[in-house]
Parts: structure tokens; sequence; C-alpha cells
């Protein structure tokens, strides 16, 4: 699978990654090198194999639906960027 | 101080014990030890203050008679584990000044334990790399040297700041996590013995995460020993982990019988790749030999989709990456960029500034192979083929108890080298990557030394939750290799 320069702006987009425009055709044959690397699972048949969800064959553990932590929103945000009244600020979002 | 700081873990245990040694007098020395090594950028932080005052608590502690089972140990932590109220970097730019409010499970233990905290150890971004040059506080240098040969080699990683503290005497153990090799590789290059532990055995709360199916935290040392004493204190339930297992600890210690006789080894054929080093080949064979001379019965097995084991990783590591470190926004904590655009301008300006290129790369692979259209050939393939993967283990384990190989196709390298090729760079783990995506627990002991006197490890694999046999094996490999060279650079 060959990546291309406008592939690499897609994918940073969705990831918002910002990649400068100098730089995405070097990712370009970077990516499409570990793609090719990848793509050699395609040989193996991997027909009526179920997908691994977990390695340690368990039950996902069930707990009481209930409140056990919180109340303490100056903890949360203490170490944000800028927060103010037990808030995280951002830039504005609505007009 | 220099005795002090070349004692095994246990050994500094036992003279404490006797009370022939403080924790003060021990942390004393090693925070010397820490400051003598600076040259080699193990630390990322130091915490001497933080560390006397804890070594005080301990020898009160000690003299109340409660003694924990690493009481006035002092250790390094890799910075990838939240300390409440010390710089917690993940050796990231995005990290930025993140004073953690919180402690993780593992270290929580270990502090009730009675260890002692040294400082934050430096490692590859996001634990992301297996060189540690990708840490934003510059790479680590190996306190190994090629003899005759003074240019500086890279201690592995992502655990290298870790492995280069434990091997150049600052410490008397560390923390690290693995999540296709990063303990056992660099413990590897260090010439230390590093054990990964079964998926689920450590807590992962409060490690900053990466691949959050694959990411296990173990102990680095200088003996079997030593990492056997650290992980009974850093393992057990934890109900904030939902895939923490609720299974007593054992004493790991106890399981260094010394003996094997009878047990099953198998060597996997598969292992034998092309254009690996003969010293390597011969380390591994020595290996064999060693087992068979202390009784064990060794038998060659299959692992046959072993060869696809590192491609399925680089799908599976990166997805989980990926959508794992979309916390990272300039909302919550670390670096803010582009405050003065939009909310998306923001994320992108932050996130394009405070990540390196390595996360990079891994990011946007891990958001390609889910994006839609992707998302079946390759993360449902390789989801597939990791079930394939750990079939093969689980067959091999109903003929052999444990199963050895080398740890990594190469001794340490040099600072600078493969960076400019990721693949070559991910081929240092094709000997540690199956078992991580099988979830088994797996041992790095240092067995012998390559023609340029650096150090080799050799690698033993054992089933699910079965420590104990990986930890008396390799008790018995390291008996019989009686690995005694030292590094070019001690801190003391």
């Amino acid at each position: 699978m060959s990546v291309d320069k406008d592939t690499v702006a897609k994918i940073a987009r969705l990831a918002r990654v910002r990649v400068d425009e100098d730089k995405q055709a070097a990712l370009a044959g970077e990516l499409s090198n570990i793609l090719g690397w990848i793509e050699q699972l395609s040989e193996l048949d991997t027909e009526g194999v179920e997908p691994m969800t977990s390695v340690v064959s368990m039950q996902l553990p069930l707990r009481a639906d209930e409140v056990t932590d919180g109340g303490y929103p100056d903890k949360v945000t203490a170490n944000a960027p800028e927060a103010a009244h037990g808030f995280y600020a951002v830039p504005k979002v609505v007009e | 101080m220099a005795e002090l700081t070349d004692l095994t873990l246990a050994e500094a245990r036992d003279l404490l014990a006797k009370g022939e040694t403080s924790s003060k007098e021990l942390t004393e020395a090693h925070i010397a030890a820490v400051e003598a090594a600076r040259p080699l950028n193990a630390f990322i932080t130091e915490t001497p203050e933080k560390a006397l005052a804890m070594a005080a608590a301990s020898d009160k502690q000690r003299k109340a008679g409660t003694a924990g089972v690493l009481e006035g140990i002092p250790i390094g932590m890799k910075d990838l584990f939240c300390t409440e109220g010390v710089l917690t970097t993940a050796a990231s730019h995005i990290l930025d000044g993140f004073h953690p409010t919180y402690e993780s499970t593992v270290s929580r233990n270990m502090w009730d334990a009675g260890a002692v905290l040294l400082g934050k150890t430096n490692l590859d971004e996001f634990a992301m790399g297996s060189s540690n040059m990708t840490s934003f506080y510059g790479g680590v240098e190996n306190p190994w040297r090629r003899s005759g040969d003074n240019r500086p080699l890279v201690p592995g990683g992502s655990s290298g700041g870790s492995a280069a503290a434990v091997a150049a005497r600052c410490a008397l153990g560390a923390t690290g996590t693995d999540t296709g090799g990063s303990i056992r590789q660099p413990a590897s290059f260090c010439g230390i013995v590093g054990m990964k532990p079964t998926y689920g055995r450590c807590s992962r709360w409060g490690i900053v995460a990466f691949a959050s199916s694959l990411d296990q935290a173990g102990p680095m040392g200088r003996t079997v020993r030593d990492t056997a004493i650290m992980l009974r204190a850093m393992a057990g339930h934890d109900p904030k982990d939902s895939t923490s297992v609720d299974a007593p600890v054992p004493d790991y210690e106890a399981a260094l019988t010394g003996n094997i006789k009878g047990m099953k080894i198998g060597i996997p054929k598969e292992y034998r790749i092309d254009g690996m080093p003969v010293e390597i080949d011969q380390l591994w064979l020595q290996g064999i030999k060693w087992l068979e001379e202390a009784g064990a019965k060794v038998e060659e097995i299959s692992l046959p989709h072993t060869h696809y084991a590192l491609p399925t990783y680089y799908i599976i590591a990166p997805a989980e990456a990926s959508s794992n470190l979309a916390r990272y926004d300039g909302v919550r904590y670390g670096l803010r960029e582009g405050a003065d655009g939009t909310l998306d301008e923001m994320y992108e300006a932050t996130r394009g500034k405070g990540f390196g290129d390595e996360v990079k790369r891994r990011i946007l692979i891990g958001t390609y192979v889910l994006s839609a259209g992707y998302y079946d050939a390759y993360y449902n393939k390789a989801r597939r083929v990791r079930s394939l993967i750990a079939r093969d283990f689980a067959a091999a384990y109903k003929k052999v108890d444990a199963i050895l190989t080398p740890t990594a196709p190469s001794a340490a390298f040099g600072m600078g080298d493969k960076m400019d090729d990721p693949i070559a760079m991910y081929l240092n783990d094709v000997f540690t990557v199956p078992a991580s995506l099988a979830g088994l627990p797996g041992i790095s002991i240092p067995a012998g030394l390559s023609k340029d006197g650096l150090p080799l490890g050799l690698q033993l694999l054992g089933k699910a939750f079965d420590e104990e046999t990986v930890f008396r094996v390799a008790g018995v490999l390291e008996e019989a290799a009686g690995f005694e060279a030292r590094p070019a650079f001690l801190a003391a």
C-alpha cells in the first residue's frame, strides 16, 4: 500500500497533528515503507480465526453503578494550561 | 561509598535487616552515584530531597518493626509512572510541567513496601522506541563501551534510563514497562536482568498508556533474585485496572530453588533468523547446554507464526497508541500551542509541536489502520493473526514448561545508528514481541559477551501467570553463565 502526500495530509488532519507541508512527502515515503512491510500479513489465511480481544481470558469485572470518587475539580484541573472556576478554558467555540 | 552501590538489592536488604547499614546511608551513597552518572543522562528528574525524606521515614519504620519487602531500598522509577507531585514527562515535550495529583498503583505498592525514590528515569518518548533516542530529553548513554572503542552506544529502549542506571550502579533496581520488549531488550544491551510479567500481573493504573492491550510493568535489577524481590512488591490485584488479575502474588524469591531437573525447555526453530550474528547463535547453544547440564530436557518446538509477530505488533500498538494519545490536546495537561486560533487549530498546533517524529509516525499509522475502509484489512487482520500467535504458544506449552531464545538480534549499537530506517529499528524486538502479543511472562538475563566485549542476553519465556518457573530457570541459567563483567562506566 502506497501512501501519497494528500493521504498524509488527510490522516494528519484526522489525528489532529499538524504536519508541515514540506515534511509531508518524506513522511509519505516512510509510511509507505512501513505499510508495505506490514502488508505481508495478507499472505496468511485467517479465515474463521476470531480476532483477539483480550490476551488473558477473564470476565470483565462488574461493580455497583455508584459514585466512588470525585468532588475535587481543582485537583482535576491542576495541570491544565488554562483553567478557571473549576473548568478547563479553551479557545472560543461558539460565537 | 562504592561498596554500598555495588551491593545487590538482596545483599542491601540483608545488611539493612541486620542493622549493618541504614536506608539513610544507602540512599546517600546512591544520590551521589546518580550525580556522578549525570553524563549518561539516565535520569530526567532527580529527587534527592524526597529520597532522603523517604529514607528517614523508612529507617523509622524499620525501628518500629514493620519493614516491608523493599524497606529502605533506593530505586529508579521509569518516567512513565505517574508520581504524585513529582514531574512526570513520558519523555515527551507535550507533557511539559505535568505534576500528577495521584500515584500509580505500581509505584504506590513499592512505596508501601518501603522503597525510596531516587528519581525518574529517561525513556523513549511515550515508550516508543528501542534505543532511548526518541526522548525529548535526549538519548541515554549505555555505560558499556566496545573494547578499544570509545564511541557512545545506546542502552536500548524504551526503558533505557532504568537499564543504564542499574548497570552503572546508580540504583539497586529500577522499574520498566514492556510493550514489545522495552524491559528485556535494554536489559540485554546493558548486561542486567529485566522481567516482563504476564499481562494483568501488575496494575496499569497511573502508567502513561501506550498500547493498553500490551503494556505491562516489570522490574529491572542486577540479579534474578533482585527482580524476583521487586516483582513481589510491584504486583497485585487492583480494582482500578479492569485487566488486573485477581490472584495471589507468590513469593517469587522462594521459586529460586536452583532445581530444574526434569523440566522441559523448548527451543523454537523459527527464532533462528537469517543474518543473526554467529555469536548470538553460539550463546543460545551455550544456554541450551547449561540447561541440559542442570538436568532439564531440551527439545525443539515450533511457533509457526513468529515471522508475522512484528508486522502484527506494528498495526496493533500504533492503533492503540493513536487512541490513547488523543488525550494530549493542550487542554488538560502540559503544552498548549496556537491558543489564538480556533479549538481545532490549537489541537493541531499543540500536537504538531508536542510530539516527536517517531510518536507522530505511530499516531499516523494507527489513525490510518483504524480509518474507514482499512479497519478490516489492517486492524482486524492483525487481531486475527494475534490469536494465531497466542495459539502457537498455547500448543507449545502443552509440551514444554519454558522457552529459551536470545533476547535481541544484536548487542548495543551506536547512538544515532538506525535512526533513518524505522523498520531496521523495529527489528530489535523480533524475539521479544511474540510473547508480548500473547501476554506471556519473559525475562532477559546477561549470559555472555560479544566479540567486542558487549553484554548479550538470553530470554526465557513462561506460561501465563507462571513467573515462578521463569524465575527458577533464569536463576539456574544465571548461575551457570556466571556473568561478572562490568561496564566501562561505573558511578562510584
